[in-house]
This record gives structure tokens, C-alpha cells and sequence, in this order.
């Protein structure tokens, strides 16, 4: 048998390809992260705030950015793509090409003037072109790597052979103009696909008049207005006059739903981009009046609905259910919408800006790609994924994440990428990992007791500093301060030579602190610590002073005085530094088994992935019986079957040796930490319990059918819920023979003002049923009561056949449910009828029901929030558990080693379940795998002396790290679950808490400094 | 005395929002005052208001705190107890003798590099209106 693979290779650089890239490498594996364009990142740092939480989209993924560029197991490939993959899985042979960048990566210091000077002008891609960037350029001001690229295709030396001034700007000498494309071969076990989706292009579409049009925008142009960064700096203005508009549309559904264009999808995710955007449109602009056209607003997500009512109530935006049927501009810019409401009604309505919402499809070269590689696709040009399998494409060995099969949101796409990741690791060599050597202890050279000495650097940053600030001056003065014992300037702090020589002064001059005065230490901080620990230095004896970002750059005009506030910022980092000590990171012990909750599909599907990664589990299951709300299911949208899912699951996991199956049993107690948790499970039947230590749990306790209340349930026979029908499609027993008109009701017990959720699977087990009961009775007639259908995704598509094949919609609004009324109570042959208000024909419907069927939606256990006592995470406002980000951590909790999946999470299908299920188990294993992990070095400490055990610390912090110990009456700091912010060190009311490398005595030193300046 | 004034403007700024929204500001040359001087903090929940009653008796003529957008924090909740503990704080900045419009609390986050250069612009142009801090002038401690 082949040895297996420690390597794994993943192909675009989006959200999803850096999740799996993280978590694949801190599994241990070695990552290659192949990116076409210069920067990773993907779509996510175009947006400029994300949905339901308005978080900045920039703010949340340039750590996971910073942290995937300097991660050693990662190699990034950028400018590069793959061109073949051969061989079996386990033994992939992969070419990939890497493209010149003509800009030596490791000289360029991203300094930006050579962009300056370059004559020629391109559309700026990453603005939508709404500027204009040079030939030579950095893709955005925050990519990553940070460093520039010539494009070929414009350079006047590479196309017409003159110029070359970016070559004589360059002060690092970076310019490559002999710079070639190379092919490289890697050998993988794996490989994750996740090369992302392209926006719909508008032009020509309908009668829009995108690029006719001043005012007419795509959604993803406005996007890059509303941004601070943006073109405009987050000003909105028309193109025609550069005013803020007043009223401003947004048009739904451009490219998606189509079926005249092959887009008979839905693209998921652009009402709830639309509902952003007005929210922040309006923020920008109070006076503004956001208006949206659309068809149904698909708000199906965790708290989507909540932000939806938000948009309504809070801020004012309108929602008109239309359709446009064209857009005429007149003389002034304005636009004249006409559209026809619901009833046929046609109207008129002038916009100063309109906003079309663009669909989702497939990247440009998918189809090309999907050519070389062998992966097929499906009916709309995505990557093609079967039921039941969301994170495989066709060929065995390559899996597939983000956008790239299906349009998804963010936190759908990193679901994805953790889920991908665990689908990967049965063809790749997992070892649990020891602490590498240079981690914990080692010969570090001991300061403690020595007085400080000091050495300081100051960067020129070629001109970027030095032509603005006298350096020259700022490194002499330094030299003049107390404790210093070395001061230069340096070049380029960064380049390899001067971290050489920074290494060397550290010997020569027995320096035991070291200040860099250059640029930020968001950047470069991680390189001059790994630089200072190489000389035998605790790398947390280090201190920077931002003086080019936060400095020569924003004092441009004023030299004098920003050489003297560059001297400032240096002799506060001196000070700092001065006050320096060694911080350690302990080492916490890792058990490797984990403990699953819940026996359902996610639970199982987890424990399955963690156990075929090697690693015992746990799995308790309350019940008898596995299987938990599929056990309901009998009919999948796909055409597969749910039951044989299960029971081939059901083996598989009674079968594995690694699992040990405990049902009938309940969860006692929770004790311990990241690693180190103590379980008391306890079985009600035997009054036996058990206890089990293991280092990770997964939360996979499911919901249940919301039980009805209303529309006359429990009332008769032939009122039933969507799942009770189901059963009887299956077992053919229908409580009146002959069934001739079915009514459902959708939204029972969901999107109500006391719970405002929406049960996301609903409206497609309506379309799923009701093509089932025509299978089976093609003269039924169908009705659907319904408020919006969210038939998401590729399950549009049933949607349209469900009413291809005769299904009557009947819209309703909150205020004007439909009515069900029995006859005779609890006689199964009383006649029921159904009363609904039909909007199109704007009249009453009566209907004589054989059958009601109530959608009724998905309720959170009352049990979770006992659960959630035990393990310390939150619950949101619904029940449900409340993960420790929407966006980006969407199955974590904030206290590490616990994670969640599956319907505890929120309502979602079997697919979106096995996904999440798969994504917790590798979330789960990317601590299991390690022996040990590094707790933090900045955290709180406290001395027990003044801790008089108030325990208003414990009350403020936010991952249950510090507790008051009930004997002694003092708070105790858990150095594993600390994150160091500091809010409990602000909070102690009798100054028993400190925060290393951030201490009181430390930031004081700092203000101290200020006395000087004044003085001077 | 006599000169210009130039005025001196702690700006603790937490490390994952506002200190990044700084640097962007600078690599987008946006130009503020040199009155700014940075200090990093972990969170915006680390600022003690101590420091900020010691940064003005050591002298600054203004301190602005920097964090994340609430619901934002990159510690869950950190910048809701800064927004607490900064409006008690500033409500009893009378009965101390300081004047409370030298303190500024602003949500700036990572990609808001021009919202911290107007910030910093307006912040430091009203500091420069109401003049020198006096409270160090009186200060014996």
C-alpha cells in the first residue's frame, strides 16, 4: 500500500480556501494554497460590512489573512493556477503554473512608489472599476502578500519595450523584468477545490439599461461605494451630478430565477445583500428613501429574519413584491421605473439611483477548468455535488468548498471548507503533533535581574520614512535615552540582512531589549519576535513604534513635526520595553478523544469523521435509537433516499471500533477546559454512571417539529404536519381515501413577532412532499398558502415544477392567515375548509380541504439551555446555540474545544447538516491532533494578595477564564482560555489583576513619557 | 509658552479595529494632525480609567479611545463595558476638576482609515479651540 500523503493541496484563496487551508495545517499537513490573483482573500474584502451583524467585512477576515500568510505550514501560490491533477487519490500528481509577477516578492517592501510613476492607467478590478489603478500595482491596499505586481498585459516595457521607470523608482531594487512563468509539480493526497463563483453581468440584461445608464449600478459596485475604503471613501453619489441621491431602488433577482437565461436558481444570498445595503445606504445618508423590488425576500438564515423586520421597522425600507419590466432614463438622470405589482397593476415610480441586485454564477473558466481537471458539473456550470455528499465533486480525491458548487453565504462557505477538510483526511497521514522544539522552553537567555539594555532600530523604509522624518536624528536621539546601549538606522528593518544584523548587535552588545521603530506591528511584529527568539531572546522582550503608517505617511506636510513625534512614539516604545519581561506560553496538555452529544445525522456524521481521522469518540445518544429527525424523513428533493442514508450511516457507526455508543444515556455534568474536559454521563434505565475524560465536545443535540397550536391542529384527522404527511405519502395511508384537494400552510410557527425565525426547510419540504403526492395522485390538486417562498439555491428548480405540474400559490400576509375551519370536531369524515385571501385574483378562496398539511417549523429544544449551563456557551434569543461568530467561526463557540452542528445550531437540510457535522469533527480535530497547544503569553494574572473575590471579573469576561475559587475566595485566571484583553483587569475594583505585556506599570511608563514632551 | 500650541492627543486605539483603521489611514495618506499619539491596547476594555485621569495629569491636552463598532469586538464584548465605563467616567470628570470634552470615545473600525483621519482632525481642531490642558498647571502631586 502507498505511504500516505502528509500534503494537501487547495485551489483558490477566497474564505473558503483560507479556512481549509488553516485548518488542514493546524492539523499538521502540509498546505500548498494555489490563488490566481496576486492577493488571497477572495470576494470577502470588496464588501464592505457583512450580514446580520453589520460586522466589517475587512475587520474580521485580515486576521484569518495574516494568520494564513505566516502560517509554516502553508505555502501560497498566488498569481497561479493549477493545470492538470493525475493519479489515484492518497498519490495526486498536480501542475500547477505560476505566472510571472515581475516584482521579486522578497525585495519588494510594498513601498508603492513605483505606482507613482508608472504612466499607465487600467480599471482597478477590485473597485469594479470605478478607479483606476497603474500597470504596475498592489491588487488592494491590504492584500496579502503585500507586495507588488506588473501586469503584462498594460506594461509599456513588456509591451512596447520602453519606460522601465518603475525600475529606476524602485529604492529595493525589486523590478524583474526578465521574470518567467514557471510550472511546478506537487505531490498531494488530497486536493480541496474552492476557486469561488463571478457576479452576473448586466449588460444588455433586460430592459435595465446597465451601461446606459449613468445611474444604474450593480450591488457589487455599490458595495465599493459604501466602503470607507472605497472609490469614493464611502460617500454614495450618483454618476450623473456627484449628488447624494434621495430615492434609490434595488432590484432583486437579476440573473437568478430565470429559467429564459439557464438561471433557474436562486443566488441565496442577494436579498439579504440588498437588506444590508439599504441598512447601511441609510446610515450614510439619513435622508435617504431605500426602496426593493423583489419577488420573494429569501431572509432564511440564522436571526435573517430578525434584520429583515429591522430594515422594515427600524429604518424605513420599503419592499414592493414586482415585477420590473424596464427602466427609462430621463434628461436629468433620473430613472422611471415600471413595474406591475401582483394583481397586474401596473406603475410608475422616478429613482435617483437604481441598484441591481446580481445573481451568483459560475467563475468564467469553471468550465475549462472542470475540462482539465475531470470534475463534472451540474445544469447550471457549478461544480457538480450529489445528495448527501456536499463537499465531493465526481472524481474521488477532490473535494470542493465555498461558491464553487452552489451560491452560499460566508458562513455557508467556511461550513464547507472545515467540512471539506474532514472529507480530505482519509487519504492523508494525520500524526498527533508534538510541540515543536523552538516552542516551549528552551535556551533562552535569562534577563530576569539584569538591568535593561536596550537596543533600537530605526527603518528609512527606503523614502517611506526617511522622506518625511530625519531618521537620522530620531536613532540619535534614542541613543541618548536611559538604558539604551545601541542605536542605528536601518534600511529596510524587514530584509533578511537586517535581521541578521539585528540578531548580531543582540550579541555583540548583550542586549536583552529590542524597539524597531519602522512600520506597523499588525505586519511585521511576528517577524522581529521570530527574528529576536532566534538570537536566544523570550520573543515578548520586543516593542515596535509605528512611525511610517502612523506617522511619515499621515504627516506628509509637516517634517518637523513629525520627526518629532516619530522621536515620541520611540521613546514611549522604550519605555515600554524598558518594562519588559519575559512572558512564557505554557504548554496544555491535549487528551485526544472527544465527547459527541447526540445521536442524530450531525452527531453521527461527526463522530464518524473524528473516528476515521483516528481519534476515539464518545457518543451519547438520549434516545434508544439512533438517528434522531431523519428517523422522520422518508423522501429527499434529490430523489434519494433518507432512510438508506441512515441506516448505512447507522452500521457504519456501530461498527467502527473507535466509537464508543452510549444511548439511552444523558449528560450529567461538564467539567474542565480546551483539552482537558471530565463528562459525567449517566444512564436513567440502569442508574449507572460513567465518567469519560476527553479533549473536545461537539453539541449535536438537534431541535424538534414545532407542534401547532393553530389552524385547528389536534382538531381532526386530516390536519397533520409536514412530517406526519410525509409518512403517509410513504406508507400510502391517507386518512380519507381519495384525496382530491390539499391545502398546506407554510410558516406555522415561524416568522412570528415572539419568534422571529424562519425554518429555512419548509418550503422545500412542501415542494418535495407535494411532488411526492403527485407522484403517487397526479389528479390532487395542490394548494400552498404561503408568505414568501425560499425555495434557496438549486432547489428553485422544484419550486418550478411543482407549479409547472399545477400547484396553486396563494400568498397571505401576517394579518390575513388563511382560515381552517372543522365541521364536526374529531370526526375524520367532517368537511374542512380552508379560507385564503388570493392576492392575484384579489379575492377570497374557499376551499374544501381532503387534507391540511401545516409546515410547521423547527423549535429549539427547552433542554439546550441546561446543556449550555453545563458547557458555559450562550444560546441565542430563540433557544438556539449561539456560535462564537455568525460569520467567519460558524461552528465554534468562544470558549475553545466546544463546537456545534447540525439542527442545535439553527434549522437547516440534511445536506447543510453532514456539511456542518463534517466541519465541526475537523474544527474539533485541529486540537485533537496536537499533544499539546501554547496558551497565550499576553494574559491576565492576579495577585491573590489584593483579589478580595468580588467576582466582577468573572462576571465580565466573555470565555469563562477566570473564576473566584469558592475555599480560598480568590479569582484564579485560566491560562488556557484567557485571550488577554484586558477587560477584567480594568474591571478589578481592588487592582489584584494585571495583563501581561500590556501591565499597568508597562502603559504607565508610556504616559510618563508624555510629561516629558511637555516639558521640552 | 507664548508659541503655537501644539497640542499633545493620547489616542488609545485597540489593537483589531481603530490600530488598524490608523494603519490604513496612513497607507491610504490620509494626513491628520501630528497631535496623535498612539497607543496600542489589546482591547478598548483595557483602558483603565485611571490611565485615562493619569494621561491627562501627566499632561495630554486630549485622550481619544478607539474600538471596535459594538457588536464588533474581537472579544465579544469588551467595547460595551468601554462604553459604560467611559460614561461614568465622564460624568464625573466635573467633580474632578477636568474637563470632560477632552475625552473622545470612537467606534472606528479596520477599514474606516478615513473615518479615523476626520476623527483625529476634528478631535485635535477642538482641542486646539478649547487651548492647553490646565489641570497639569495645578497639579501637585
Amino acid at each position: 500500500m502507498a505511504k500516505k500523503s502528509k500534503s494537501v493541496l487547495v485551489v483558490g484563496a477566497g474564505i473558503a480556501g483560507i479556512q481549509a487551508s488553516l485548518d488542514l495545517a493546524e492539523m499538521g499537513l502540509d498546505v500548498h494554497l494555489v490563488e490566481e490573483s496576486p492577493t488571497i482573500g477572495g470576494r470577502m474584502p470588496q464588501l464592505d460590512k457583512t450580514f446580520p451583524t453589520n460586522d466589517c467585512s475587512m475587520c474580521i477576515l485580515s486576521p484569518k489573512m495574516s494568520e494564513c500568510a505566516r502560517h509554516p505550514g502553508i505555502t501560497l501560490h498566488t498569481l497561479s493556477s493549477v493545470t492538470s491533477i493525475t493519479g489515484d487519490p492518497g498519490n495526486l500528481k498536480c501542475r500547477v503554473l505560476k505566472r510571472a509577477k515581475y516584482v521579486d516578492p522578497v525585495k519588494c517592501v510594498a513601498c508603492g512608489l513605483c505606482e507613482e510613476k508608472c504612466p499607465v492607467k487600467v480599471d482597478d478590478a477590485f473597485d469594479m472599476a470605478l478607479r483606476k489603478r497603474k500597470a504596475i500595482s498592489r491588487y488592494f491596499l491590504q492584500s496579502i502578500p503585500a507586495e507588488y505586481t506588473i501586469d503584462k498585459e498594460h506594461c509599456l516595457y513588456l509591451t512596447k519595450g520602453v519606460c522601465k521607470l518603475c525600475e529606476k523608482t524602485c529604492p529595493a531594487g525589486a523590478i524583474k523584468f526578465d521574470d518567467k512563468d514557471q510550472e511546478v509539480e506537487l505531490k498531494v493526497g488530497a486536493v480541496i477545490m474552492a476557486t469561488g463563483i463571478d457576479a452576473f453581468n448586466p449588460i444588455g440584461f433586460g430592459h435595465f439599461g446597465y451601461h446606459l445608464y449613468k445611474n444604474v449600478v450593480t450591488s457589487l459596485e455599490f458595495e465599493r461605494m459604501l466602503s470607507a475604503s472605497g472609490p469614493f471613501g464611502g460617500h454614495v453619489v450618483k454618476a450623473s451630478d456627484q449628488k447624494e441621491p434621495k430615492k434609490l431602488a434595488f432590484i432583486q433577482c437579476v440573473g437568478s430565477r430565470d429559467e429564459s437565461i439557464n438561471k433557474n436558481y436562486c443566488s441565496s444570498a442577494c436579498c439579504m445583500f440588498a437588506i444590508k445595503q439599504s441598512i447601511i445606504a441609510k446610515e450614510h445618508i439619513k435622508a435617504l428613501e431605500p426602496t426593493v423590488f423583489y419577488m420573494d425576500i429569501r431572509a432564511f438564515g440564522k436571526d435573517f429574519d430578525k434584520y429583515y423586520d429591522k430594515a422594515q421597522n427600524q429604518y424605513g425600507v420599503k419592499f414592493i413584491r414586482s415585477k420590473i419590466s424596464e427602466i427609462r432614463e430621463k434628461e436629468d438622470g433620473t430613472l422611471k421605473l415600471k413595474y406591475s405589482l401582483e394583481n397586474g397593476e401596473i406603475r410608475y415610480e422616478q429613482f435617483d439611483m437604481v441598484v441591481l441586485s446580481i445573481g451568483l454564477e459560475p467563475r468564467k473558466n469553471l468550465e475549462a477548468l472542470a475540462g482539465q481537471l475531470d470534475i463534472n458539473l451540474n445544469e447550471f456550470g457549478f461544480c457538480r455535488s450529489e445528495a448527501f455528499k456536499p463537499v465531493q465533486t465526481s472524481r474521488p480525491g477532490i473535494y470542493v468548498c465555498g461558491g464553487m458548487n452552489g451560491p452560499k453565504d460566508i458562513p455557508e462557505s467556511v461550513v464547507a471548507a472545515s467540512g471539506a477538510v474532514a472529507g480530505t483526511l482519509k487519504s492523508l497521514k494525520i500524526e498527533r503533533q508534538a510541540l515543536a522544539a523552538s516552542d516551549g522552553e528552551s535556551g533562552e537567555i535569562n534577563v530576569i535581574g539584569e538591568r535593561p539594555r536596550i537596543g533600537t532600530f530605526v527603518c528609512h523604509c527606503g523614502i517611506n520614512i526617511a522622506g518625511v522624518v530625519d531618521v537620522k536624528k530620531v536613532a540619535a536621539e534614542a541613543g541618548e535615552l536611559p538604558n539604551v546601549e545601541h542605536a542605528e538606522n536601518v534600511m529596510y528593518a524587514c530584509s533578511s540582512d537586517c535581521l541578521e544584523t539585528i540578531k548580531q548587535r543582540i550579541e555583540e552588545h548583550h542586549l536583552n531589549r529590542i524597539v524597531v521603530a519602522a512600520c506597523t506591528p499588525r505586519t511585521h511584529e511576528p517577524l522581529f519576535r521570530e527574528t529576536i527568539k532566534e538570537a536566544g531572546l523570550n520573543p515578548y522582550l520586543f516593542e515596535m513604534a509605528n512611525i511610517r503608517d502612523q506617522c511619515s505617511w499621515a504627516h506628509m506636510d509637516e517634517p518637523e513635526l513629525a520627526t518629532s513625534k516619530a522621536g515620541d512614539l520611540v521613546k514611549m516604545a522604550v519605555a515600554k520595553a524598558r518594562n519588559l519581561s519575559p512572558l512564557e506560553r505554557l504548554p496544555i496538555g491535549i487528551n485526544p478523544k472527544a465527547l459527541v452529544i447526540g445521536g442524530g445525522l450531525a452527531g453521527m456524521i461527526a463522530a464518524l469523521s473524528i473516528a476515521e481521522a483516528g481519534h476515539e469518540v464518545v457518543l451519547v445518544e438520549k434516545d434508544k435509537e439512533l438517528g434522531g429527525h431523519v428517523r422522520k424523513l422518508y423522501y429527499h428533493l434529490s430523489g434519494k433516499d433518507p432512510q438508506a442514508l441512515l441506516s448505512e450511516t447507522i452500521q457504519k457507526v456501530k461498527k467502527h471500533k473507535a466509537i464508543e455508543l452510549l444511548v439511552n444515556h444523558e449528560i450529567q455534568q461538564i467539567n474542565g477546559y480546551v483539552g482537558n474536559f471530565t463528562t459525567t454521563i449517566h444512564s436513567p434505565k440502569t442508574d449507572k454512571e460513567t465518567t469519560v475524560e476527553h479533549g473536545a465536545v461537539i453539541v449535536a443535540t438537534g431541535a424538534k417539529e414545532h407542534r401547532p397550536s393553530e389552524y385547528g391542529y389536534g382538531q381532526s384527522t386530516r390536519i397533520v404536519t409536514q412530517t406526519e404527511f410525509e409518512k403517509m405519502i410513504h406508507d400510502q395511508s391517507f386518512p380519507k381515501g381519495r384525496l382530491r384537494n390539499v391545502v398546506m400552510i407554510q410558516c406555522v410557527g415561524s416568522r412570528e413577532p415572539d419568534k422571529m425565525v424562519c425554518s429555512r426547510v419548509c418550503c422545500s419540504d412542501a415542494m418535495k412532499n407535494g411532488l411526492e403526492l403527485k407522484k403517487v395522485n397526479p389528479r390532487a390538486d395542490i394548494f400552498v398558502c404561503y408568505r414568501d417562498i425560499r425555495t434557496y439555491g438549486f432547489k428553485e428548480k422544484y419550486y418550478t415544477e411543482l407549479r409547472d405540474k399545477g400547484a396553486m400559490f396563494l400568498r397571505f400576509e401576517p394579518d390575513g392567515k388563511p382560515k381552517v375551519e372543522v365541521q364536526t370536531i374529531d370526526d375524520p369524515n367532517s368537511k374542512l375548509t380552508v379560507t385564503a385571501f388570493d392576492p392575484i385574483m384579489e379575492k377570497e378562496v374557499v376551499i374544501a380541504a381532503d387534507l391540511v398539511v401545516l409546515s410547521a417549523g423547527i423549535d429549539a429544544l427547552e433542554e439546550n439551555s441546561t446543556l449550555a449551563k453545563m458547557l458555559k456557551v450562550p444560546l441565542n434569543a430563540d433557544g438556539m446555540f449561539l456560535e462564537a461568530h455568525v460569520k467567519l467561526r460558524p461552528v465554534d463557540f468562544a470558549t475553545d474545544g466546544i463546537f456545534v452542528c447540525g439542527l442545535a445550531h439553527g434549522p437547516k437540510d440534511m445536506d447543510e447538516t453532514m456539511a456542518q457535522a463534517q466541519a465541526a469533527a475537523s474544527r474539533a480535530l485541529s486540537f485533537l491532533t496536537k499533544e499539546s497547544i501554547l496558551a497565550e503569553g499576553t494574559i491576565a494574572e492576579i495577585n491573590a494578595d489584593l483579589c478580595s473575590g468580588c467576582g466582577y471579573c468573572e462576571e465580565v469576561c466573555a470565555y469563562t477564564a477566570i473564576e473566584v475559587n469558592p475555599e480560598t475566595q480568590v479569582a484564579e485566571v485560566n491560562d488556557a482560555l484567557c485571550k488577554g484583553c484586558g477587560t477584567c483587569v480594568a474591571s478589578c475594583r481592588c487592582g489584584a489583576l494585571d495583563l501581561r505585556g500590556f501591565s499597568n506599570k508597562q502603559l504607565f511608563s508610556v504616559f510618563n513619557e508624555l510629561e516629558l514632551i511637555k516639558e521640552d | 509658552m507664548g508659541k503655537t500650541f501644539n497640542p499633545k492627543i493620547t489616542a488609545f486605539l485597540c489593537k483589531w479595529c481603530s490600530y488598524t483603521g490608523a494603519d490604513l489611514a496612513g497607507t491610504s495618506r490620509l494626513q491628520y494632525p501630528t497631535a496623535i499619539i498612539p497607543i496600542k491596547v489589546m482591547c478598548s476594555s483595557r483602558v483603565d480609567p485611571v490611565f485615562l485621569i493619569r494621561a491627562f495629569l501627566k499632561g495630554a491636552d486630549g485622550v481619544l479611545i478607539g474600538g471596535c463598532h459594538p457588536g464588533d469586538c474581537h472579544y465579544e464584548s469588551g467595547n460595551y463595558h468601554t462604553r459604560r465605563r467611559f460614561a461614568i467616567l465622564q460624568s464625573i470628570f466635573d467633580s474632578l476638576n477636568l474637563e470632560k470634552d477632552r475625552l473622545r470615545l470612537s467606534w472606528i473600525s479596520a477599514s474606516e482609515g478615513p473615518k479615523f483621519a476626520r476623527v483625529c482632525n476634528e478631535f485635535t481642531d477642538k482641542i486646539q479651540k478649547m487651548g492647553p490642558n490646565p489641570t497639569r498647571k495645578n497639579m501637585f502631586i
